[in-house]
Formats: structure tokens, C-alpha cells, sequence
């Protein structure tokens, strides 16, 4: 493919009809709660736009992020996006190895300067140096502070990059941090999850593309339009939750039914992604519909919530032998408190003397 | 600090710390009472005092016809707040679910529009009750400071339990959050306040009964 073709170009000569296209932006103008009349001129910038260069970093990942984002159910017009992209330099999908990926990645940065997009998954490691994880003898901290640079702005991929995730989590053993900790002055878009929802992803590389301009972010730098909402909001076994039937069990009778999973461990209702209403698979189901409780995976510091399957009603820790130390304590010392109040009592009777009106009369 | 770090922090170290102050606290108090003990009885009982004492636990729960007509606004306002509080703390599934994970027990919810509306009059007791207290001068006469912690510290949790749950003004998670912080706040002042009564007016209806019995009155 030319480096100079536009995505118009690029999707006439795969066969796709302006009509179709008109069809997807507006499917996510209306994902990304953008006004209707902006599909055609989302269609219209997306049509211009030029082949974009994409770095994308692997750290300390698994690998997920991409296998979602590459099987998004294909074949569809987010894939086709998606290999619009120039990704000049990725481990998993290059076909280059070694040094000669290296160089794909310095030469990338050298003709794009200012103007590639970093895409990153997983955590940079600090500890020690950075010496946990390293790619051709590169630390991740330095490897990222090289490519982000000359950079036009970042996305982290994926609930490590976004906050850490599971290499961040208690102990933390590598000293593993978030992205936007480490990236200073260059902006920095998060779209966490355990994987991300691919749509998440083409959606706001589409946005960047269409507009030039990064999407809205709520605090934790996700995209408003796929993260705005909790799960819980738009969940539809919510209406259980407001009735107050809940599942207790996987294997109970208000399992079977179809109840609110919120006593089984749900997290919900405190993690904000679009899995209620996207869905995965093509939008076929999500984990809630499957019978299991949301892990709040697109949150920091998932892993580290006391447990999966524990309500969110409950103490993140058993309180029991607290109450018991404390109750024993409390005993104790009520005991000494009585002993020591009695002991005052007898001695005040002891040293009680009889005041007698002479007595009074003395002493005025 | 995020407001899901918020959450955390209240869910686990300052909860534990809560339940630490609220346990010795309670044991405090209760060991202490009963180290010291009351004065011996030396007089020969008529009865024994054991069966009055726990009659009276009971009997003491129902308001004498002259009482009630005394003061019918403060019995009624009372018996909503604590039937409603009681209600929406015991029977709201998220409030089993805590105690099914600290203790294993547990017992069926009641559907959420029996607890909510539980909650909104007690909620509506308490407001009616302070305002009350406000306007009489007598009552207000009478109330100290720790009156009014021990109202604010019952109240807040009420509140924000009720909005939390229904996903009202905040989000849910901060408002999770400061449900759990009013929960902690309330544990913290229990002891030391007058809502220990909610354990020991069994104790002392039991002492005033039995002494009672023994003499062979009326309790």
C-alpha cells in the first residue's frame, strides 16, 4: 500500500461503498455520542486522512490487548481501519525480528517526527532501573521515553498500561507503573480493560483521525464516550437490582433466573466501560449475560479489591480477628478500669469520715 | 487520590480500624458495668427477680396509655425511626451479604421498596424528631452536644445509604464510599455515646425489672 493513499482510496479499491462507509461513521458518531450531523463529516475527514504511523510499545503485557483488538469480527470496517494504519512497529505482528525491528521502530520516528502516535500495552517496570523488562537489550523506561519524544500523543492500551494492572498489583515485585505516570507533556489517552473493547480502540483511533483532536476524558484519562457510563447503568439485569433479587450462588435458583449478581462479587457498579452495551464478540454477549460478575477489569487496581467473588458491601479484608483482638482488649481494659473504680470506691468508703456540725461550725 | 482509591481506603484499613474502637469500645463499657456491679440486696425477697427482670425487657417496649397521650408525637416518631432503621440495617441484601461474608450467617432480603420505604421514614422520623427538639424549648434546653453527634452520626448513613443505592447526586462509587465513612464515623462514637443504649437498656431494664420483682411490684 502507498504511503501517500487516503483511507477513501484505500477502502473504494477494497470495494467499500460510500454508503457503507456513511453507515459506519454514523454508527460511531452515535457510539461516541456525537451529534448525528457529524457522521457525514466524520466520513468526510476519515475519507482525507492520511495513512497514520503507529509505534506500538509491548512491556510487561500478555499479549490480550492485541489478540482483541485483532479479533475484532472481522471481516469488518473497525479491520479495515485498523490495517490503514501504518504500524511500523509492533512485536507480535511484524514480520521483522531483532535488530532490523529496531531499526523499523527508529526509522518510523525519524520520517514521522512529531506526528506518530505511540500505542502502548502493557506496564513500565522501575525498579532496579527498569531492569525486568528489556527489548533487545533497551529497558522499557528507556525505550519509552525515547519513542515518546517526538511523539504527537499517546495511547495506552489495556489495564497495565492505563494504571499498572497485574504486574502492578500487590507486591508489586518490578516496581510496574502506569504510562500516563511516566509520560510528561505529550497527551495521554487511556483505554483500560482486561482486554479493552476493540470498538474502544478503532472508535477513538477514528476520532483522532477525524477530527485531529483528542475525544473527551473523564478523570482517569479514558475516552467519556465508551467510559462515561458504569456497567451497572446499563446493565440489563439492573432492573433485578432494583427490586432487590439477587443471585447468592452460581448455582441457585436466582442464577438460573437470571438475578442481579451483585451478592456474588459484581463490579459493576463501580467500573465504568461500554461491555453493557457494546458487548464482545460482535456484540453477543458480555461477562454479565455469561452468568459471571463484572471484575471491574478497566478500573486501577482490580486485582487488589479483596477478592472477585466478595460483594461490594463487604470489608476488603476478614474484620474478624480485628474484632476479636479488639473485643479482648476492650475487655481487658474494662476489666483493669472496674478493678481500678471499685478499688477508688472502697477507699473512699474506708477513709470516709463523719462530718459533724461542730465540725462545720470550726472550720467557718 | 481517585475516588476508587477512595473506596478502597475506606473498605479496608479505615474500616478495620472502625470495627477495632467499635469492638473495645463496646467491651469497655460492658466489662466495666458489670465489674462494678450494684449494691448487695440485703433484704429477703418476696420473689425471685429473674422472671420480672426479662417481663420488663419486653413490657418496657410498650408505652403506658398515659405516656402515649403525654407525649404521642415523640413515641410514634420514635417507634417509625427505630423500626425503619432496624429494617433497612437487617434486611437490605448488600447489609446480609456483609454479614454472610464476616460471619456465614444469613437470612432472605426483603424486596428494596419495603426497605426503602423503611428507610425514608426513618429517614423523615429523624428530621420530624430534631425539628421538634429545635422548636421546644424545653427539649432544646435539655439537648447537649453529644445529642446532637449521636443524631448526626445515626442520620448520615440513613442518607447516604438510601442515595448511594439508588445512584443518587454522586456517583455510586463516592457515594459508596461515604456511605462506608458515615458507617465508620458511626462506629467510632457508639461506644462513648448514648447510642450504646441500643445494648444496654437491655441490661438495665433487666436490673430495674428484676429489683422490681424482688419487692414484688409492678414493673
Amino acid at each position: 500500500m502507498p504511503a501517500h493513499e487516503t483511507l477513501g482510496e484505500m477502502l473504494a479499491a477494497r470495494g467499500i461503498s460510500r454508503r457503507a462507509f456513511l453507515k459506519y461513521t454514523s454508527w460511531l458518531a452515535t457510539l461516541m455520542a456525537l451529534p448525528p450531523g457529524m457522521a457525514p463529516a466524520m466520513a468526510e475527514e476519515l475519507a482525507k486522512a492520511k495513512r497514520q504511523s503507529v509505534i506500538w510499545l509491548s512491556f510487561q503485557e500478555c499479549t490480550g490487548c492485541t489478540e482483541s483488538i485483532t479479533r475484532s469480527f472481522s471481516p469488518t470496517l473497525e479491520d479495515l481501519i485498523f490495517n490503514f494504519i501504518s504500524l511500523d512497529y509492533h512485536h507480535t505482528l511484524q514480520a521483522a525480528s531483532g535488530e532490523a525491528a529496531e531499526h523499523a521502530r527508529e526509522a518510523a520516528m525519524a520520517e514521522n517526527k512529531g506526528k506518530y502516535v505511540v500505542v502502548v500495552d502493557g506496564s513500565v517496570p522501575v525498579k532496579d532501573g527498569g531492569i525486568y523488562s528489556t527489548i533487545a537489550g533497551i529497558s522499557n523506561l528507556q525505550m519509552l521515553e525515547e519513542t515518546v519524544a517526538d511523539s504527537l500523543a499517546v495511547i495506552a492500551v489495556g489495564t497495565c498500561a492505563a494504571y499498572g494492572g497485574i504486574p502492578h498489583a500487590n507486591p508489586n515485585p518490578t516496581g510496574a507503573v502506569a504510562i500516563s505516570e511516566l509520560v510528561k507533556g505529550k497527551p495521554v489517552i487511556n483505554i483500560p480493560g482486561c482486554p479493552p473493547i476493540p470498538e474502544a480502540m478503532t472508535g477513538t483511533i477514528a476520532y483522532l483521525l477525524s477530527f485531529g483532536k483528542l475525544p473527551d476524558l473523564d478523570t482517569l484519562g479514558r475516552p467519556l464516550a465508551f467510559f462515561g457510563e458504569s456497567i451497572h447503568d446499563r446493565c440489563y439485569r439492573r432492573p433485578f437490582y432494583e427490586r432487590g433479587l439477587f443471585a447468592k450462588d452460581f448455582d441457585d435458583e436466582g442464577a438460573r433466573s437470571g438475578w442481579c449478581l451483585f451478592e456474588v462479587g459484581c463490579k459493576g457498579p463501580i467500573t465504568y466501560n461500554a461491555c453493557a452495551t457494546l458487548k464482545w464478540n460482535g456484540g453477543v454477549s458480555f461477562p454479565i449475560q455469561s452468568g459471571h460478575g463484572c471484575l471491574g477489569c478497566s478500573e486501577p487496581d482490580f486485582w487488589d479489591k479483596g477478592g472477585f467473588y466478595r460483594p461490594l458491601s463487604t470489608p476488603l479484608r476478614d474484620i474478624t480477628p480485628t474484632a476479636a483482638v479488639a473485643a479482648g482488649i476492650g475487655a481487658a481494659a474494662g476489666l483493669a478500669a472496674g478493678a481500678l473504680h471499685r478499688a477508688i470506691k472502697k477507699d473512699a468508703a474506708k477513709n470516709h469520715h463523719t462530718v459533724t456540725v461542730d465540725n462545720l461550725e470550726k472550720s467557718s | 487520590m481517585t475516588t476508587v482509591a477512595f473506596l478502597d481506603f475506606v473498605r479496608g484499613p479505615l474500616f478495620q480500624i472502625a470495627v477495632a474502637i467499635f469492638f473495645a469500645g463496646l467491651f469497655i463499657r460492658f466489662v466495666e458495668i458489670l465489674v462494678l456491679g450494684r449494691k448487695t440486696d440485703f433484704s429477703e425477697p418476696r420473689q425471685s427477680g429473674t422472671g420480672a427482670g426479662f417481663k420488663t425487657v419486653f413490657s418496657r417496649s410498650v408505652p403506658e396509655a398515659g405516656t402515649f397521650k403525654r407525649s404521642a408525637f415523640t413515641i410514634i416518631a420514635g417507634y417509625v425511626f427505630h423500626i425503619g432503621l432496624f429494617v433497612a440495617l437487617v434486611f437490605l441484601a448488600p447489609h446480609i451479604a456483609l454479614v454472610r461474608d464476616t460471619t456465614g450467617l444469613s437470612w432472605p432480603n426483603l424486596p428494596t421498596p419495603v426497605v426503602d420505604f423503611a428507610t425514608v421514614a426513618a429517614i423523615g422520623a429523624l428530621v420530624a424528631i430534631l425539628v421538634n427538639r429545635m422548636r421546644d424549648k424545653v427539649l432544646r434546653f435539655l439537648t447537649g452536644f453529644e445529642d446532637y453527634v449521636a443524631w448526626t452520626a445515626t442520620f448520615l448513613p440513613l442518607l447516604t445509604g438510601y442515595m448511594a443505592f439508588h445512584h443518587l447526586l454522586l456517583r455510586y462509587e463516592l457515594m459508596l464510599a461515604l456511605h462506608i465513612l458515615s458507617v465508620e464515623l458511626l462506629l467510632v462514637v457508639f461506644p462513648f455515646t448514648k447510642l450504646m443504649h441500643t445494648f444496654t437498656l437491655f441490661l438495665s431494664r433487666w436490673y430495674t425489672g428484676s429489683a422490681f420483682g424482688r419487692k414484688g411490684v409492678q414493673s
